[in-house]
């Protein structure tokens, strides 16, 4: 893995042209996107060569609390930033941002004490990063559909608190479906990788003239350690946030309320 | 007294519902009534605590809702919905569910006659049931915990005829055959006069009268 390729700011300018193709489609068949696809790129140019520099900065100084400082950000704006996709559940920041850390932490911890991956700035940073933002998508999704739910479920629900049960079995199959949606996505992904589509990782290795099963081995860790930082994320997600719908007396809130 | 609500009072969205509601309930057959959008299915939610007041006091056989255990209370003033809203599965899985959470050994048979509903629907899957039949199975559903109380919004609203009158043809059979005490909400007061012995008149979240059938109600007819 010693391998490194550069890449010149030229190659990059020259990849455009198929950003100028998407907009000319969008364009053409009258899909609105250009404005989006513009602002995608601006975006994607100017976050990653600003976190190129950062993590470049904590590449060189490599001492673990940089390492951690960085995490806590991504930990916190993944929360903010999945908050939005869980409109509908009440006082969502705290689950998400407890999810997030929780998986977050645990997983790295967990691969680390393990001896996968070295507790060095160079593996925590990229392993860290896609960890969270992988346990960011699946709790969104995960308390998307669990607001949904909740608020179509409002009879059935409301009914089984009145039979005298719990919040917590009222909410079971909700939460159940909701913690399914939130990690069938990487399921179903890990389950066709290989056969329909190369994940990112791999790609990336073998462009930088790794070994192919260097590269295979590496991507199978991190799918399998993304597999557990998506569950426990969504899990957390799910079960600290279905009791915001209820009152401290097994009531259904109001909705908005 | 059965329940006893003290200058009760809630608002919605900024909407007064109930506005210091005063009113004693019996053991028996209670039936409250009045127009739509009157107050009456608030009323009936605060009885075994879906929802709170936001002030006055409720008390059940003497003692405030509030020191009841509320899971307790539930299962002994049990509540059907107007709108039947059972489980997935069949319905013996749902009678099963509610006996489960009660500690009651499950007597799917009797639940389900008890409710007018054949002993044959035990094994039927509730989302191949008509509303009037999923209604009857809400029904024995709650019976199969045994109540002491049975809370009936709007039970027969849903309904055609033939269904209508044969859940309240069960309704009488419970209080014959079981000391089981209902309060029905209906917005019909000929259905107040069919299955009530105690009439709370409800307008406008107020409860404007209280008492037996023959004096809030008197003679067929004379309307709310």
């Amino acid at each position: 893995m010693s391998t490194s390729i550069h890449v010149t700011p030229g190659e990059v300018v020259a990849s455009l042209a198929l950003v100028v193709l998407a907009a000319a489609i969008s364009f053409w068949r009258k899909a609105d996107l250009e404005r989006d696809i513009g602002i995608a790129t601006v975006r994607s140019f100017v976050q990653l060569t600003a976190i190129g520099y950062a993590i470049k900065l904590i590449f060189e100084a490599d001492t673990l609390w940089l390492v951690f400082a960085l995490l806590t950000v991504m930990v916190l704006f993944g929360a903010l930033t999945a908050r939005n996709r869980a409109k509908r559940v009440p006082n969502s920041f705290w689950p998400l941002l407890i999810a997030l850390a929780v998986a977050g932490a645990s997983t790295l911890g967990l691969v680390v004490a393990l001896g996968v991956f070295e507790a060095t700035a160079r593996y925590l940073v990229p392993v860290g990063g896609m960890v969270i933002g992988n346990a960011m998508t699946a709790s969104a999704v995960a308390l998307n559909r669990l607001g949904d739910e909740m608020a179509d479920s409002r009879a059935r629900i409301e009914a089984t608190l009145a039979l005298g049960a719990s919040a917590e079995e009222a909410a079971q199959p909700t939460v159940r479906r909701s913690l399914r949606s939130g990690m069938i996505t990487l399921v179903d992904s890990t389950k066709t990788t290989g056969l329909i589509f190369f994940p990112g990782t791999m790609v990336g290795m073998l462009l930088a003239g790794a070994e192919p099963t260097d590269a295979v081995r590496l991507q199978l860790i991190l799918l399998y350690t993304l597999l557990g930082s998506v569950s426990i994320a969504a899990l957390v997600a799910t079960l600290l946030a279905y009791r915001n719908f209820f009152t401290a007396a097994e009531q259904l809130r109001e909705p908005g309320g | 007294m059965l329940f006893e609500l003290r200058d009760v009072s809630l608002s919605r969205g900024g909407r007064t519902v109930l506005d210091s509601v005063s009113a004693d309930l019996p053991a028996g057959a209670t039936a409250i009534v009045g127009p739509s959008g009157a107050g009456k299915s608030t009323l009936l939610r605060l009885l075994n605590r879906l929802a709170d007041p936001e002030s006055g006091s409720i008390a059940f056989r003497g003692r405030p809702l509030s020191e009841h255990d509320v899971r307790a209370l539930r299962r002994e003033v049990s509540l059907v919905p107007q709108l039947p809203a059972l489980l997935e599965g069949t319905v013996r899985d749902n009678l099963a569910y509610a006996a489960r959470l009660a500690d009651k050994p499950l007597d799917c048979e009797r639940s389900l006659s008890l409710a007018g509903l054949d002993p044959d629907f035990a094994g039927r899957r509730v989302d191949e049931l008509s509303v009037g039949e999923q209604q009857r199975a809400m029904l024995g559903r709650a019976l199969a915990q045994e109540p002491a109380v049975l809370l009936l919004d709007e039970p027969t609203s849903a309904l055609d005829h033939d269904s209508r009158d044969a859940v309240e043809a069960a309704l009488l059979r419970l209080r014959r055959e079981l000391d089981i005490s209902l309060v029905l909400v209906s917005h019909d007061p000929e259905q107040a006069r069919r299955l009530g012995e105690w009439v709370v008149r409800v307008e406008a979240g107020r409860a404007v009268a209280a008492g037996p059938l023959g004096e809030v109600l008197s003679g067929p007819g004379s309307g709310p």
